[in-house]
């Protein structure tokens, strides 16, 4: 099955399925969600494996009129960038839905109701990857962000509508200085040979330097509210603290790459004389989301919150590596974005067990986990592990790749940048030695351990967190190419690395 | 003297024959008809004499004729677009003006006199209402198709003055309603004034009261005569207080919460269409050639208006007044089509209209659906929860907020990206970068009361939502489905008006 669109179509087909099963049945509901997103994850790997990893161009391409009036089409292809994104998302996408198999109660809705959101969100995280229309990655970019608001606002925990709010208007805020900027690209377009939003058309358009500068920053700050970037990223611990588990893995894990994954795809590809005038800021800003969101999370004692602050660090490295313009600082973001995915899905899902079994989300509640629930606590050490990008864990390796290829250009970025590592040793081993050694905290002593339902959902995600930081080859040979391409048409060659003799 | 009978093309009139016909049927069937038949046979006539407009106009469509009235009316493609527009809007509108317990049942006794619960208790309910909404919808439809000053005015009045009546109409705090129809008819009667005052000046500057008249004397003089310069602004005025534009505005919040709420929603969309019509007619031909003497003016008031409009949303609590001050925005938003002087504009200033006017009407149809026992709830205080209550009107709310905030997949962000383009194509930028802006405030008012009915719990005061009637379930259905079609497949809406939006002069 090698069709993007049929892909797109899955999901609602499913959610059309569970929008028919009877309401009393609600293991139906999550039967068929489940059996969806698992069919979904089949075929995106099938598709995976046909992809020709030397092909720098884009593949599976398929292209339909939408809106002719004003160019517009329902264009999709992927590049190996797309390619390993939509993988991470659909990977998730059915152990989200095992892993919070109960999630759904004790929402506003109905179990249907959420089972809905989620397929038509998976359709459009494949969508947002695969547009190669920029108004089509636009609706969808938008669009995504109503079903996300409904999973937060109505199956979340406290203060879960404001927290909701804050995301949507955040990103709202986002989203339409980006569309400023896409109204002009329409516009400049059709002065220089007719109206068109096609990605490859626009980005040779001629504009003046002011010009691409502002509107650079118009689709940059859309993406880095997205991201989150320090300082544009106070909604997003709100968001992942209200937010179920399973919602935050969706929503750090995938959406917010959307942010990352648009840096690349629209800011350098479109603007790549405005995007080298902003390195410089932008790979301040980085740095600065490194160290502060490392410090703020050593800081937090909420669970959730903690998780939500390692990621803002997180996503420094990543858009560090993206304005570093080396093809190892490319790449490394690239399968940073691929192993945050699932480092994050694993802390949150195995967290989200956690609070759901003690009842609290605080970390100095936990205590002595290891001895009541070994299999649990080694499961939340592995994913700490991986956070804090211990060798041999996945991250690793693609954190690594980012400080080589800033280094060789940014050097000072780079050292300062390595503290982060250094915090991240802190604000992992802080919570687990809180909340996994020591002695039992009263009122932990009867906690179950990870049913087998669990146990199934978090192994293929420490499973692939320890595959790929043994043996990142495979995705490197799809990600390598593609990273090479950017970097090339951007006019950099990789610096020679620097001699420690010099 | 000789007199030479005049010349009419009765085919390419019919539209607004055919309601002024029906107008004055309904007239009759107000005095003959017993009070048992004669809600039914009211609404059998309004319907149909629109329909049969509608099916005319659709048969006009590919006219193109300044003679259809010794050069006072002109049809082309724009005009047929306008016409067809107003009359979609204003049959749904009819669905909901149909619910007569919205209406008092004897306008011109006073509230709560002796006479008023009489008629109420004899079920003596009058039904005026429908021909005064056929009157001004001919009005509506000549306003957009007028070709000289003269018979812009006769439209403009004629469309005003059943409204002004028809605002007062409310059974349900009428003096509020009354009160809010006169300060309309004050209002209105003082802009009626300022436009006449610009029309004789326009008058004064190029000897013509026609608008080619007056275009000719613009492409011959430049365009920077200080008697054009008072005419054009004053005549804006005129069109800027019909339309709702700040700091013309003041009407609108008052009359919207104040009318009976089917009116709201058809004065809201009708009168939106007819009002724009007339302003894009007049200011792509005539005065397209003193562009610069206008343009400035009139970017700075879109600006304020759209600006204006969405802040002042933010403080509303009551949903009428919320959706009032969202139209003052949603004007600002039509006024940058105006400013963009190309056929992009016209195009993408012809579909906001009518699919901001659907919305509109599927929006206040919602609104009627809301009650309690002494009628509307319009209190957004009281629509907690009403996402739990009625989840399926709710959701219908929800998605016409989601379009008047211009969130893609809804009709309303393919009108706001048309025309913000068209707009930013003209050189209009920093328009183009307030609406965005606005738009981004303005999101924030309609997420908020998608909050209130979905994410806050309901509150037992006995608000309810009425089971709709199966004509207002008409109303709402058709709002969506229009609604959800233009957002997500536009392509044959936009073809077919490209391929009839240009102006004849």
């Amino acid at each position: 099955m090698n069709s993007l669109t049929l892909l797109m179509l899955l999901p609602i087909f499913g959610s059309v399925a569970v929008a028919a099963t009877p309401k009393a049945k609600e293991t139906l509901t999550k039967q068929v969600a489940l059996a969806t997103t698992l069919i979904v994850a089949a075929a995106t790997i099938a598709m995976a494996v046909s992809f020709q990893r030397d092909n720098v161009d884009l593949q599976f391409v398929e292209k339909y009129s939408w809106i002719p009036t004003f160019g517009i089409n329902f264009a999709v292809g992927i590049d190996g960038l797309a390619l390993v994104l939509i993988l991470m998302s659909t990977i998730l996408a059915p152990i989200v839905v095992l892993a919070g198999w109960n999630e759904s109660h004790g929402g506003r809705w109905s179990v249907k109701v959420f089972y809905i959101l989620i397929l038509v969100l998976e359709t459009m995280m494949i969508g947002v990857f695969a547009a190669t229309d920029v108004f089509l990655f636009y609706v969808i970019f938008e669009a995504m962000l109503i079903p996300v608001y409904f999973l937060i606002g109505g199956y979340g925990s406290g203060q879960r509508s404001a927290a909701a709010v804050k995301f949507l208007i955040y990103s709202l805020f986002g989203g339409l200085l980006m569309l400023a900027s896409i109204i002009a690209l329409y516009v400049m377009s059709g002065d220089q040979g007719g109206h068109t939003f096609d990605l490859q058309a626009l980005s040779q358009l001629q504009m003046s330097s002011t010009t691409q500068n502002f509107l650079f920053l118009g689709f940059f700050i859309a993406f880095a509210i997205k991201a989150p970037l320090w300082p544009l990223h106070t909604w997003l611990p709100d968001a992942a603290e209200s937010a179920t588990p399973g919602t935050s893995v969706l929503l750090l894990g995938v959406l917010d790459k959307v942010g990352t994954f648009g840096m690349i795809r629209y800011c350098l590809t479109l603007f790549p004389d405005a995007s080298k005038t902003f390195t410089p800021m932008i790979l301040i800003l980085a740095v600065i989301s490194i160290v502060y969101g490392a410090f703020l999370a050593i800081g937090q004692r909420d669970l959730k919150r903690l998780i939500a602050f390692t990621s803002i660090s997180h996503f420094g490295f990543i858009t560090m590596g993206i304005f570093a313009m080396t093809s190892q600082g490319h790449s490394g973001a690239t399968l940073y974005m691929f192993n945050h995915g699932f480092s994050t899905a694993a802390l949150f899902l195995v967290g989200g067990w956690m609070i759901s079994r003690r009842g609290s989300s605080t970390i100095a509640d936990f205590g002595g986990l290891q001895r009541v629930t070994p299999v649990m606590a080694w499961s939340f050490f592995l994913a700490g592990m991986s956070s804090l990008a211990l060798p041999g864990m996945s991250s690793f390796v693609s954190e690594f790749l980012v400080l080589v290829g800033t280094f060789t250009r940014y050097p000072v970025h780079a050292v300062i940048a390595t503290f982060g590592i250094v915090l991240a040793a802190l604000y992992i081993l802080i919570p687990v030695q809180k909340a996994l050694h020591g002695p039992t905290t009263a009122g932990n002593e009867n906690l179950s351990d990870l049913n087998l339902r669990e146990k199934i959902a978090i192994a293929p995600v420490i499973a692939i967190i320890i595959a790929i930081g043994f043996y990142p080859a495979p995705l490197l040979k799809v990600i390598n190419p593609a990273s090479a391409h950017v970097i090339a048409q951007l006019g950099f060659t990789d610096p020679a690395p620097t001699n420690g003799d010099k | 003297m000789e007199f030479s009978a005049p010349v009419l093309n009765y085919t390419l009139l019919s539209p607004m024959l055919i309601l002024l016909g029906g107008a004055l049927i309904g007239v009759l069937v107000e005095a003959f008809v017993s009070k048992a038949l004669r809600p039914i046979t009211q609404l059998s006539v309004t319907l149909g004499s629109l329909v049969l407009a509608l099916v005319q106009v659709w048969k006009i469509r590919n006219e193109q004729s300044t003679g259809a009235a010794m050069g006072s009316v002109v049809i082309d493609g724009p005009a047929v677009l306008l016409q067809a527009s107003i009359l979609i809007i204003s049959i749904i509108s009819v669905f909901l003006i149909a619910d007569t317990e919205q209406f008092t049942a004897l306008a011109a006794s006073l509230p709560g006199s002796e006479e008023e619960r009489h008629a109420l208790q004899t079920g003596n309910q009058v039904t005026e209402v429908y021909p005064l909404t056929l009157f001004a919808v001919a009005g509506m439809l000549l306003f957009p198709v007028s070709n000289d000053l003269i018979t812009l005015f006769v439209a403009l009045e004629m469309l005003s003055l059943p409204l002004y009546l028809m605002a007062g109409l409310s059974r349900r705090r009428r003096l509020a309603s009354q009160e809010s129809a006169l300060k309309y008819f004050l209002l209105g009667a003082f802009s009626s004034a300022f436009f006449l005052f610009g029309a004789a000046f326009l008058y004064g500057y190029s000897a013509s009261i026609t608008f080619a008249g007056i275009r000719d004397a613009v492409v011959g003089s430049g365009g920077n005569d200080v008697f054009l310069l008072i005419g054009i602004a004053f005549l804006s005025v005129g069109l800027l207080f019909k339309v709702g534009a700040v700091p013309f505005h003041a009407w609108s919040p008052d009359v919207y919460q104040g009318a009976p709420t089917p009116v709201t929603a058809f004065m809201a969309a009708a009168t939106k269409v007819a009002a724009f019509g007339a302003m894009l007619r007049i200011y792509y031909t005539s005065f397209a050639n003193a562009q610069w003497s206008w343009t400035p003016m009139l970017t700075i008031i879109a600006i304020i208006t759209m600006v204006f409009g969405s802040l002042v949303a933010i403080a509303q609590r009551d949903v009428k007044r919320m959706l009032a001050y969202s139209s003052i925005a949603h004007a600002g938003f039509l006024l940058t089509g105006v400013i963009a002087l190309n056929k992009a504009g016209l195009e993408a200033s012809i579909f906001y209209l009518f699919a901001y006017g659907i919305t509109t009407v599927g929006g206040f149809a919602i609104v009627t659906l809301v009650r309690d026992s002494a009628g509307e709830v319009t209190d957004l205080n009281r629509w907690k929860g009403l996402g739990k209550r009625s989840p399926w009107v709710a959701t219908a709310f929800a998605g016409f907020l989601l379009s008047f905030a211009g969130i893609p997949l809804t009709s309303g962000f393919i009108g706001k990206f048309s025309i913000f383009s068209a707009a930013y194509e003209s050189g209009a930028k920093s328009v183009v970068i307030a609406g965005v802006l606005s738009s981004a405030i303005a999101a924030f008012f309609y997420i908020r009361v998608i909050v209130l009915m979905f994410f806050t719990d309901p509150v037992e005061d006995g608000t309810s939502v009425v089971i709709p009637s199966s004509l207002t379930s008409v109303t709402v259905i058709f709002s969506m489905i229009v609604t959800i079609a233009l957002g997500v497949f536009p392509a044959p809406v936009l073809n077919f008006i490209s391929t009839l939006a240009t102006f004849i002069r």
